[in-house]
């Protein structure tokens, strides 16, 4: 065969070192007296080089934890199918209690209604998230762009991460939970002590134009939520005072809002 | 089990691969936990004693086309490619940079080949396994990729020299 001619494919071959010995043979003495087709060759060995420079790095780099974490699905899948049952009982009470508001106060306001469910959904993602000491977050606060452009992408809307400092709370990253509507954003915050607060973002049907702020206990969770044009708000804390945790809510408020 | 350790231990591979086809960090690293989380739900579709890797490198680019598909619309990166005019004042290695510029303006399918050929060291059998095309095509796209990056390289070293005589 090594007096076939030579084709484009053997060239490649040749530059990637894939070619049987007579073949090799076969090839350099053609290339021999082509000097063109020569340097071709010799420029796409370079390439290779340059992109095995380039590239061959980022073997060497740490794997970031989240994609270790990919690979920890089943952990995971227990600690989601947890909330998932939180969910499902949330969505029974909600249901019992629903038919009751309706039988004795017919009037309830359904937007009070998908507010308080939107301030128990972000109370156990509270208690899930903030105890984490490893694995709070998905994405940290040194990756803040890229975390706010991602769940600004799959909320649909765009979204910031409120700056918290003046009251004493820094970011400490987000992550994607999934909504009874839709994919809900998380941030969450975190003070000197170590106390932590988280925010819930969800986007919300058009109808629910805008609300005070209003504020409900879900066990020890204290959660202050309102609804601005097309996002509903739930401010959580388990540690830190009705009063003081009134005082973050109105520094996001007034930083998304300015 | 095992394939769980294997998917840890290709993880840098998947790394590398993406950082060279999407360019930026954090989107590259995006790529790679798609494809993991969708390589651990769908492992029981491998199947035991092929090469795993080859399958790991078909659920990535399985995924990457289905991304860039779904980013098209406001995808404005071609209309904002700057030309390649940047480049080292010295020294012959082409600046990372520039590499990912480069392969940003290859059609997917190709930077695909080539990159499956010089970083991940496959055969053109593999490849052609891998994407799921005939190994005519591996071949024809493997030319038309080295081309056009050699073409670009071409146009770099010769602003490169028009700079230095002038």
């Amino acid at each position: 065969m090594s007096d076939a001619p030579i084709t484009e494919a053997d060239l490649h071959a040749y530059a990637d070192g894939r070619l049987d010995e007579a073949r090799r043979q076969a090839v350099e003495a053609w290339l021999a007296a082509r000097p063109e087709e020569s340097e071709r060759v010799a420029d796409y060995r370079r390439l290779t080089d340059g992109l095995r420079g380039a590239y061959d790095t980022v073997l060497d780099e740490p794997v970031p934890e989240r994609l270790r974490q990919a690979l920890r699905p089943r952990l995971q899948l227990r600690r989601f199918a947890a909330v998932a049952g939180w969910f499902v009982l949330g969505i029974a009470i909600g249901v019992v209690a629903g038919w009751q508001l309706h039988e004795t106060r017919p009037a309830a306001a359904p937007a009070a209604d998908a507010g308080a469910a939107m301030a128990y959904r972000a109370a156990i993602a509270h208690v899930t998230y903030s105890p984490e000491v490893r694995h709070p977050v998905e994405v940290g606060a040194d990756q803040e762009a890229h975390l706010v452009a991602w769940l600004s992408k799959r909320l649909g809307a765009p979204l910031r991460a409120p700056k918290l400092e003046d009251v004493g709370y820094s970011l400490v990253g987000g992550r994607l939970l999934p909504g009874d509507s839709g994919p809900v954003a998380h941030f969450m915050y975190q003070c000197k002590q170590g106390t932590r607060v988280t925010l819930y973002v969800r986007t919300e049907a058009a109808s629910n134009r805008e609300t005070a702020f209003r504020y409900s206990e879900e066990g020890k969770v204290r959660v202050f939520y309102w609804i601005d044009r097309k996002l509903g708000y739930a401010l959580s804390s388990a540690d830190i005072s009705k009063d003081d945790l009134f005082k973050v809510a109105n520094a996001v408020y007034q930083q998304l809002n300015p | 089990m095992n394939e769980a350790q294997r998917l840890v231990e290709l993880t840098p591979r998947l790394r590398r691969y993406a950082r060279a086809l999407v360019g930026d960090r954090a989107t590259a690293d995006d790529l790679v936990q798609d494809t993991l989380e969708r390589a651990w739900a769908k492992l029981h579709l491998y199947r035991r004693g092929t090469d795993l890797r080859a399958w790991l490198f078909t659920v990535m680019h399985n995924v990457h086309v289905n991304r860039v598909r779904a980013a098209r619309p406001t995808d404005t990166l071609e209309d904002e490619m700057p030309e390649l005019a940047q480049r080292a004042p010295q020294g012959d290695g082409l600046l990372v940079r520039d590499l990912d510029r480069a392969i940003a303006r290859l059609p997917a399918e190709q930077s695909a080949v080539l990159l499956l050929v010089t970083l991940e060291e496959m055969s053109y059998e593999e490849v052609a396994r891998t994407l799921g095309i005939p190994i005519g095509t591996v071949m024809s796209r493997l030319s038309r990729a080295r081309e056009k990056l050699r073409a670009m390289m071409l146009g770099q070293a010769a602003a490169a020299k028009l700079k230095l005589v002038k």
